[in-house]
């Protein structure tokens, strides 16, 4: 008997279920789903994010995005995902700013490199101050992962409620992409005896761009 | 009966009602619990004093013992069913009874269904004397609906909750209402009233360190609110806090809730 | 005669600095979960409890059902599905692999099931141990120790301790800051995770209908290990499925609150199978292994198959009065606190380390805070049930035994039981005097342990029932 079989068979025996048995009817999935506008949803975002130590901008324009990002990156090393958004906002044509890759040893090596990661956001939630990144050709992982600074722009028309509404929105994340991660903030850790430290092994700094 | 049963009472017209519900002065059952029993028997004179003064009746079923707690918390169920038949029995005609201790009222009325999963007579009796139960701040509050007994202390004290109280019968804010009508009576919270105790019945003798570690903590918090008293609603804690107060020297006696309001 | 366990225990007690630590770090987490459930935060805490709990015994009771189309959707989305019944299998299929892909070096997120079934001492014995990226779990693997609490593995060590293990371990030069420390691990882990092979990480959640690892962290430790390798394997306890991406809604809603205080964990991952075709990075292959070690056979026993539920958030650990005395390490297993005392000996038997299910006062704040509402102290009560007939069966702990069943029956005899009660003056009066002075084999029973630690009540006059039938024979009653 396979190790598969085996495993199966003693959770069958467990249950008393049968093999092919169809399960018995689940509890419905539970959401809390408030009515906020959007402005509510940027100020409750931005709210939280404070509270984690993450910085914020809202940028009336595509100009004034690339303003604040220029005024962040300055001349340093700084490497950009693909996204559309990145591209009419003029990200990708700052100075410093390297985008388009396309393979994965050239991007790792240019992340390792870099002082910022620039990215766009599939979501934001406003609730808990959370972006959503889903791994595509337009946006890598490692961008938002291995540079000291994580900068991000989301569109103020994808700022979703919370999790519970990105959950009813997409009840199925596989379907989109391999990985989709939510970041709620910089990286931190409390382990040696409690004390707070951002920037552990993501980004330590992070700032969210609404657009 | 009834006129000198109501001038007693605070609150006339529901001393009236009451009065009216039972043909006779209202009546309560006392189940003392082995401990107060043993050890603490003037808990016991304290709460009879009180429920006489609001007005109720006690009966005292001679052959009571104990709730078997001690024995199903140990692991030993055969034993505590053979003591919970034996309680059921004596109080199988008792139409309230009053407990005075969280954890002893918690057992009978949560945790005899359990052990008579599958006997289905004793049960049914376990079942049925689950809601005459009571736990005696909560009899106070819920059935005598009283909240004032006339009590009179001149004294600081601070409130220790008791786990199965606490967290079985929802027991906090009564015992607090109770005390907050004690005429000279100021009530300091500590900072870990909710802690356990360390008691715990057998673990206190199994793992004495522990328990010890336990009261210790306890007993710097009790310490911080600088009262002059602990006040709790179950005995077994108060020998446990007692004790550890004793052995530190500490200048701080315990009292019952009980003992508390019989104060006059 | 002290056990081993009793002297640990003892230990424990009485280091000073190490009570400190156990009982602010503890009292720190309480807190921040306290701020983040509040009513006023989180009206609807309870209803979401009890949601989970029903998801959660729901997944349970059709659990093969779940496992089966979790496998087809992780396959479905390139993923392969390993099954392996214990540790063993576990090791053997690890040890294949690194051979397979010539694997030099392997990345390790922290995960309570990986330490359950040793994982690193047994790859270390094939020559390749993992190294682990979790700040704390990189502390306590220097150090060659055990985590001491499920969230926070190092809550024991000071930033002294951290500076010795790195300076000895690491070769850098002595550090007693801690944000300094911080990025000497940064720096240290940083080259392994880009040259590794092979990351390992435990996992969260498994959603069946997506074939999806969920992952949650603080670090970004989890994402470099299931990003920068080629390889992610995933290690999961069969019991970590849910049905529907969307239950997590609920689950993760309750996970970071109950655990660290934090509505969420800074990263959460939800993984579906390697990198896509069309994705720039990302593992190119991920396997997904099914554990089993012992949870079929928690599975079977109806009452207690609950224990299943938990979501390893570490609340209990935080609330228990026990843990925040004895801390991790007095626990026989790598699981410690309220869940660990449960499911220890329903893994390992009741017999293993039968005083466990015993060690607890039994006051429930663990129950009041689990978010998936596992009767902790029934289990316990049951499980002290279990001890016992399997130490009658074994001939063991009579003493005990008849102990009870005298005491029962005297109990069941008001008149002798009033007549035991006689006794009680004379034992109360033990005190420091007669007890003191027993002999040897004597001297260890309850009178003395509670003399150990607190003094005994003063000896009343009379019992209660007698100052009661006095009252009476005056009222001529």
């Amino acid at each position: 008997m396979t190790e598969r079989a085996m495993i199966l068979d003693q959770v069958r025996r467990a249950l008393g279920r049968t093999a092919g048995q169809a399960p018995a009817p689940a509890p419905p999935p539970r959401f809390r789903i408030p009515e906020l506008s959007v402005e509510a949803r940027i100020e409750s975002l931005f709210c939280q994010l404070d509270k984690l130590g993450g910085k914020t901008c809202l940028a009336g324009s595509a100009a004034e995005a690339r303003e604040y990002v220029a005024g962040l990156i300055g001349t340093k090393p700084a490497v950009a995902s693909n996204a559309s958004l990145l591209k009419e906002c003029g990200i990708c044509e700052l100075g410093s700013v390297q985008s388009g890759f396309t393979d994965r040893d050239k991007l790792r090596a240019a992340c390792a490199e870099a002082e910022f990661g620039i990215t766009g956001a599939d979501w934001a939630l406003a609730d808990t101050g959370s972006l959503v990144l889903l791994s595509s050709p337009a946006e890598a992982r490692l961008i938002s992962l291995l540079p000291p600074v994580h900068i991000a722009l989301v569109p103020r028309s994808r700022i979703l409620t919370g999790l519970d509404e990105l959950l009813s929105t997409v009840p199925r994340p596989a379907e989109l992409s391999s990985s989709m991660v939510l970041i709620t903030g910089p990286s931190r850790t409390a382990d040696i005896e409690q004390i707070l430290v951002r920037g552990v092994h993501g980004p330590g700094e992070i700032h969210v761009v609404v657009v | 009966m009834g006129d000198s049963a109501l001038r007693r009472r605070p609150g006339g017209l529901i001393g009236l009602e009451r009065a009216v519900e039972f043909k006779f002065m209202p009546r309560a059952s006392l189940f003392v619990t082995c401990i107060v029993d043993q050890l603490f028997p003037d808990i016991g004179v304290a709460l009879v004093e009180v429920l006489e003064r609001i007005g109720w009746e006690v009966d005292f079923p001679a052959d009571q013992t104990c709730c078997g707690q001690p024995a199903f918390n140990t692991g030993y169920r055969d034993e505590a069913r053979g003591v919970a038949r034996h309680f059921l029995k004596v109080f199988r005609d008792a139409e309230y009874i009053v407990v005075p201790s969280g954890s002893c009222a918690a057992m009978i009325a949560r945790r005899y269904s359990e052990l008579f999963e599958h006997e289905p007579e004793w049960l049914e009796e376990a079942r049925r004397l689950e809601p005459r139960v009571w736990e005696f701040s909560k009899f106070l509050l819920e059935v005598a609906r009283v909240e004032d007994v006339g009590a009179r202390l001149e004294k600081v004290v601070t409130f220790h909750d008791s786990c199965h109280g606490l967290r079985e019968l929802g027991i906090k804010e009564g015992p607090r209402r109770l005390l907050g009508r004690v005429r000279g009576l100021e009530l300091r919270e500590m900072d870990i009233s909710e802690e356990c105790c360390g008691f715990g019945g057998t673990f206190a003798v199994k793992f004495p360190e522990i328990s010890g570690g336990m009261v210790r903590t306890k007993l710097d918090s009790i310490l911080r609110t600088g009262a002059g008293a602990v006040v709790g609603i179950d005995a077994s804690c108060l020998m446990q806090i007692r004790g550890a107060l004793s052995r530190a020297g500490a200048p701080i006696e315990t009292m019952h809730l009980a003992q508390v309001l019989a104060r006059r | 005669m002290a056990t081993e366990s009793e002297l640990k225990i003892a230990a424990t007690l009485a280091d000073g600095r190490l009570q400190e630590a156990i009982y602010t770090a503890t009292a720190r987490l309480a807190s921040h979960r306290r701020a983040v459930v509040a009513t006023d935060v989180l009206p609807d805490l309870e209803e979401l409890r009890t949601q989970a709990n029903l998801v959660k015994n729901h997944t349970l009771e059709n659990l093969d059902h779940y496992l089966e189309q979790f496998e087809a959707n992780a396959t479905a989305r390139g993923a392969r599905v390993v099954w392996a019944r214990d540790g063993a299998a576990v090791v053997e299929f690890l040890a294949g692999l690194v051979s397979e892909k010539n694997a030099r070096l392997i990345v390790k997120s922290k995960s309570m099931t990986t330490e359950e079934i040793d994982l690193n001492e047994r790859l270390a014995e094939r020559g390749t141990e993992p190294v682990e990226t979790d700040l704390g779990e990189f502390i306590i693997q220097l150090a060659h120790e055990r985590p001491y609490h499920i969230v926070a593995p190092a809550l024991h060590k000071t930033r002294y301790d951290v500076a010795d293990l790195f300076t000895a371990r690491l070769g850098v030069e002595r550090e007693i800051e801690i944000e300094k420390q911080t990025k000497i691990a940064r720096r240290v882990l940083r080259e392994k995770f880009l040259a590794a092979d092979i990351g390992v990480s435990g996992a969260n959640f498994l959603v069946a209908d997506s074939g999806t690892v969920v992952l949650v962290e603080n670090e970004g430790n989890i994402r470099l290990t299931t990003t920068a390798p080629k390889v992610h394997v995933a290690i999961a306890g069969i019991e970590k499925l849910v049905p529907r991406a969307q239950d997590l809604a609920v689950f993760l809603r309750l996970l970071g609150r109950s655990g660290t205080g934090q509505p969420l964990t800074v990263y959460t991952s939800f993984l579906s199978g390697p990198r896509r075709e069309s994705e720039i990075d990302g593992p190119d292959e991920l396997y997904i292994v099914l554990l089993d070690n012992g949870r079929t056979r928690l599975l079977a026993d109806r009452e207690k198959r609950q224990s299943l539920y938990c979501i390893r958030c570490g609340a209990c650990l935080n609330h228990c009065p026990v843990y925040r005395k004895i801390g991790g390490h007095n626990y026989p297993w790598v699981y410690s606190g309220p869940i660990g005392a449960v499911i220890t000996p329903q893994y390992l038997g009741v017999t293993h380390q039968p005083w466990l299910p015993f060690a607890s006062s039994l006051c429930s704040a663990c129950a009041e805070v689990c978010p998936v509402k596992i009767d902790l102290p029934k289990l316990l009560l049951d499980l002290r049930a279990e001890v016992n007939q399997a130490q009658a069966r074994q001939g063991r702990n009579r003493l005990e035994r008849l102990a009870f069943k005298m005491w029962a029956w005297l109990m069941r005899h008001p008149r002798l039981y009033e007549m035991a009660g006689l006794m009680m003056p004379v034992v109360l009066s033990g005190g420091h005097g007669w007890i003191a002075r027993l002999p040897g084999p004597l001297n260890v029973g309850p009178a003395r342990a509670w003399l150990s630690q607190r003094d005994l009540p003063p000896a009343p006059a009379r019992s209660f029932r007698r100052i009661w039938r006095a009252r009476q024979e005056a009222r001529g009653n």
